[in-house]
């Protein structure tokens, strides 16, 4: 028990609550056909992170916020002014704004690696969830005292915070997020401003990436924005049952898979765990093969009607 | 600064020139066949393809490891590379073909669960007794330090090869990527030759994983092609071009890298292609920002000053405050928003201009809809002097008041 | 500066009115320098060959598509403020109808600026809703997926979400594209309908052979407006011509500028 407090407890919560916030935003993306804009910007959290710890000289959650939030204004403009001025088509404006970010950002640590940053480049990509551990939890009774408490790891705080910003988000915007993603000329008729509530979605779409960053990495993040609510949209045809679906994915593949990454291979007699953000994710990929294979409205309905 | 010298002169060492050359080539076959899929619209693709090199890449490497004890073995790497990323492919476009997820979701979900598994089976690699480990960051980021000659001699061969294949087969690209159904009458099967494309883009991908690495190897098939567009409308210049800019971006990224001890090649491949590509993207005279912004601005104040000429003219009221502005300093109009003497002049030459050209779309509907001018070019440009006396003629008397 | 005094009494009665609208794309006029004044309580057809900007001129009037130069009034004020007396209809196929969505769903989308955004939906909204739906006779589909309609019942749902917005003036692109007659049939008698409420509506048509039988006032337009005023002052072989230039034949104007005939055209 104490053993499960102290090792599991906190990276678990932090990756359903990802799980969940990344899941919530990505049925928005999905039904926006947007998916490859949380690509972008998860691949942009590593600059946007290195940049703003250069910066700053540490890793405090305000300046990385503040930085995911930077990072992704200027990717979205990026991508703008390429695809407007330069008329180039969307998925190739993406592919240069995220690459050339990413080399920055890639650099720009190698560069810092004699400064002895505890950031590398292999943990910006998988993640380390499995290294969230809560010294003080040695018992239930550690929930109770506010001296382990305040132990806890500062990375639960934050992603608890974000994905409470990100559910405040979705329930004030509900209407415009969905008029927006459904009929974008009649939102802006009615001054559903559109455009704004999309830059919005993506700076949220950054907050949930870089609070996500240190746990699951940059890459594996995408398969929480995506693969759940991609599955559950082959489930239903309504939009709360299809978030409630993707939020049921999402906590199954966040919970199954951290057990499976941390006993599985101990059952098939390895001394040994595999990534716990790689499994998550994995589990994610396996579900949403499911639904590909048997969704119930794994099918397209809305074929342009012949007159 | 020196041993950057050296290295683009090819004279830092036989290994250094030979990756030097294989990247110069990879980066040319990455620019023609991006192209093709540039104008397929479906650059991304390339972004799933090369994510999901990751598990092949691992499962490769330990099998090499339980044979043989180490599991760099790069022949075997690539190979389980490419058999994964062709699974990846084919998800891609079996989801976005079957299901009513769009192909965007299918992307997304391909390239970070394949890559997830992938980290699962690198974690799985960590705890294995096998040497080499170190050797797949590699294949993340690109690492050319340190590549054995045979290695690089692989490379080069295999992206000559691709380069060679992609040129033979440019003109059925081409047909494909322009007119899929001129080409199906043509007898092309569109289909095979999408998938033909896709392949040897796969197999640019994989043969790059080494050079820049998995996640940034995509910007070799984007990045080039998008630059190239900026210079030419020309669909096979502008895929030498890509080839020209992508083999640059090689010899800059690689030559640079061998500077300095662990500077990683993908970024610096990367970033060398992207600075071409800023380059143009500003300054191409054609497409570029600025020439596009120069233009779009001398064409809004003529806009502006023509409508206010215009409404002078007909004594309508100007409510716009750019145009009040643009009239005012021309001097047509005073503060108070009269006209001057000159404002009345260059307003009754507005008016008269309006009415010639709106005779003569009445009169020849048909050559004038040919032009789609917006009737700011002086008529005196466009028709013979003989065409605006013979339109002169026929003007009717100016009515009272406008319209 | 007092604007309003500038304002005439024929735009300040109008529902819509623009003054030197002019839309582009790049250096090329989409639409230009158009002067159009809606006149109140009328139906109002915009035709022109395609790429002429009909869609364009409307998107841009409302503010959905930048405008290069232009001053917008509905009843003589700047349109920023007035945007709420216009109800829009957008191009049935401009949406992906694979949307996880009911009928009621998104006719309720129409009473999205009477909702705040701590309010639900109540009864009161939805029996609104089913009242547009009801005006379209389409009541019994209102729990159906948008995705499981056909056409003609896609566009009769954007309808009726247009009604919810009980706006004085409904524009809408292209109703009548790739719809059943029966709908055809339908929508016109709604149009109608709100036009002798005193309503005003602007339609975007590309079917020539109909627009003596549904339209009362026609805005021809070729990037440029060509002409405009009452349909039988203004439907003219002349106008037409102007208009589509050689792309209208000899026999297809004939037949068009009345013609019995061609009402046997249109229920292709």
């Amino acid at each position: 028990m104490s053993d499960f407090m102290m090792f599991s407890l906190v990276p678990l919560t932090v990756a359903v609550i990802i799980g969940m916030t990344c899941a919530l935003l990505g049925n928005f993306l999905v039904l926006r056909r947007q998916s490859l804009i949380g690509d972008a910007i998860s691949h942009v959290a590593l600059p946007g992170i290195v940049v703003s710890f250069l910066l700053t000289g540490m890793l405090s959650s305000a300046a990385m916020m503040l930085g995911a939030g930077v990072s992704a204004l200027i990717t979205v403009a990026m991508i703008e002014l390429i695809r407007r001025l330069g008329r180039v088509e969307i998925s190739a404006a993406m592919g240069v704004t995220f690459t050339s970010l990413f080399a920055v950002g890639v650099l720009l640590l190698e560069w810092h690696q004699a400064g002895g940053v505890h950031l590398d480049v292999e943990h910006a990509l998988y993640g380390n969830l499995e290294s969230l551990i809560w010294f003080d939890g040695t018992g239930p009774a550690a929930l109770f005292d506010p001296v382990a408490l305040a132990d806890l790891p500062p990375q639960l705080a934050r992603v608890a915070w974000v994905g409470l910003l990100v559910v405040i988000f979705v329930a004030v915007f509900r209407r415009h997020l969905v008029l927006g993603s459904f009929d974008p000329d009649f939102a802006a008729s009615v001054r559903a401003h559109p455009v704004l509530v999309d830059l919005l979605l993506v700076t949220m779409v950054a907050v949930a990436a870089i609070a996500a960053f240190e746990a699951v990495g940059s890459i594996i993040v995408i398969a929480m924005f995506i693969c759940p609510a991609a599955a559950a949209r082959l489930m239903t045809d309504r939009l709360v049952a299809q978030i409630a679906w993707s939020q049921l994915f999402a906590v199954i593949s966040a919970v199954l898979g951290y057990l499976l990454a941390g006993h599985g291979p101990g059952w098939l007699g390895f001394d040994a765990s595999v990534s716990a953000a790689g499994t998550i994710a994995t589990l994610a990929g396996l579900i949403l093969l499911l639904a590909c294979l048997w969704g119930p409205r794994r099918h397209r309905t809305g074929v342009t009607a012949s007159p | 600064m020196e041993t950057w010298w050296r290295a683009l002169t090819f004279t830092l060492g036989y290994n250094t020139s030979l990756v030097t050359i294989g990247s110069m080539l990879l980066g040319a076959a990455g620019g023609m066949i991006g192209s093709f899929v540039l104008l397929r619209k479906r650059s991304l693709v390339s972004d799933a393809i090369s994510h999901a090199t990751l598990p092949g890449l691992a499962l490769a490497f330990i099998l090499a490891g339980l044979w043989q004890g180490d599991g760099r073995w790069l022949p075997g790497l690539l190979l389980g590379a490419a058999l994964s990323a062709a699974v990846g492919l084919w998800a891609v476009q079996t989801i976005s073909a079957r299901t009513r997820l769009g192909e965007d979701a299918a992307i997304g979900a391909v390239l970070s669960s394949f890559f997830a598994f992938g980290v699962v089976l690198i974690t799985v690699i960590q705890s294995m007794q096998v040497t080499g480990q170190a050797g797949l960051t590699g294949y993340l980021v690109g690492a050319t330090a340190g590549m054995l000659a045979s290695e690089a001699q692989l490379i080069a061969l295999c992206a000559l090869g691709l380069l060679l294949a992609i040129f033979v087969l440019r003109r059925d690209f081409l047909l494909v990527c322009f007119d899929a159904e001129f080409a199906r009458t043509q007898g092309v099967s569109t289909g095979r030759v999408d998938l033909l494309m896709l392949l040897l883009l796969m197999a640019v991908v994989v043969i790059g994983l080494k050079v820049t690495g998995l996640i940034l190897i995509v910007a070799l098939a984007i990045i080039p092609p998008v630059t190239a567009r900026f210079w030419t409308d020309r669909p096979l210049r502008m895929v030498a071009l890509a080839a020209l800019l992508g083999a640059a971006a090689g010899y800059l990224g690689v030559t640079l890298s061998s500077v300095q001890e662990g500077l990683p090649t993908g970024p610096l491949v990367v970033l060398a292609s992207f600075s071409l590509f800023m380059a143009s993207f500003l300054f191409s005279p054609w497409r570029g920002v600025l020439a596009t912004l120069l233009a779009y601005q001398r064409f809004r104040r003529r806009v502006h000053l023509r409508q206010g000429l215009l409404a002078l003219a007909r004594e309508e009221p100007i409510f716009d405050n750019l145009t009040l502005k643009l009239l005012r300093r021309q001097g047509y109009i005073r503060r108070d928003g009269v006209a001057t003497l000159p404002g009345q002049a260059a307003a009754r030459d507005a008016e008269h201009e309006e009415r010639l050209w709106s005779l003569y779309r009445e009169r020849h509907p048909d050559d004038a809809l040919q032009q789609e001018h917006s009737g700011l070019t002086p008529i005196a440009r466009v028709l013979s002097p003989d065409a605006i006396m013979a339109l002169e003629a026929q003007l009717p008397p100016r009515p009272e008041g406008g319209r | 500066m007092n604007r309003a005094a500038w304002v005439s009494e024929e735009v300040a009665a109008s529902p819509l009115a623009v003054q030197g609208l002019t839309v582009s794309y790049d250096h090329r006029p989409v639409v230009y320098s158009v002067d159009f004044v809606t006149p109140p309580g009328s139906m109002t057809a915009i035709v022109g060959p395609n790429g002429a900007g009909k869609s364009t001129l409307l998107k841009a009037a409302m503010g959905i598509t930048r405008r290069l130069t232009g001053d917008v009034r509905v009843f003589g004020r700047p349109i920023e403020e007035m945007s709420r007396h216009i109800a829009y209809v957008p191009q049935r196929n401009s949406i992906d109808w694979d949307f996880p969505a009911t009928v009621i769903d998104v006719v309720a989308m129409g009473l999205f600026r009477n909702l705040r955004w701590w309010q639900f939906t109540r009864r009161r909204h939805r029996e609104q809703a089913m009242e547009s739906l009801a005006r379209v006779g389409m009541e019994a589909f209102a729990e159906r997926q948008i995705g499981q309609l056909s056409g003609g019942q896609q566009q009769r749902v954007f309808l009726a979400r247009a009604l919810t917005q009980e706006a004085e003036l409904t524009i809408l692109d292209e109703p009548f594209a790739g719809v059943d007659a029966a709908t055809e049939k339908a929508i016109v008698e709604v149009l109608k309908r709100l036009r002798e409420e005193g309503r005003t509506l602007l339609c975007v048509h590309h079917d020539l052979a109909t627009v003596r039988d549904y339209f009362d006032h026609v805005l021809l337009l070729n990037v440029r407006r060509i002409a405009a005023g009452p349909v039988e002052e203004v439907f003219t072989e002349r106008n037409l011509q102007a208009t589509y230039g050689g792309r209208l034949s000899t026999v297809q104007l004939t037949r068009l500028v009345g013609d019995p005939v061609a009402a046997a055209q249109r229920s292709e």
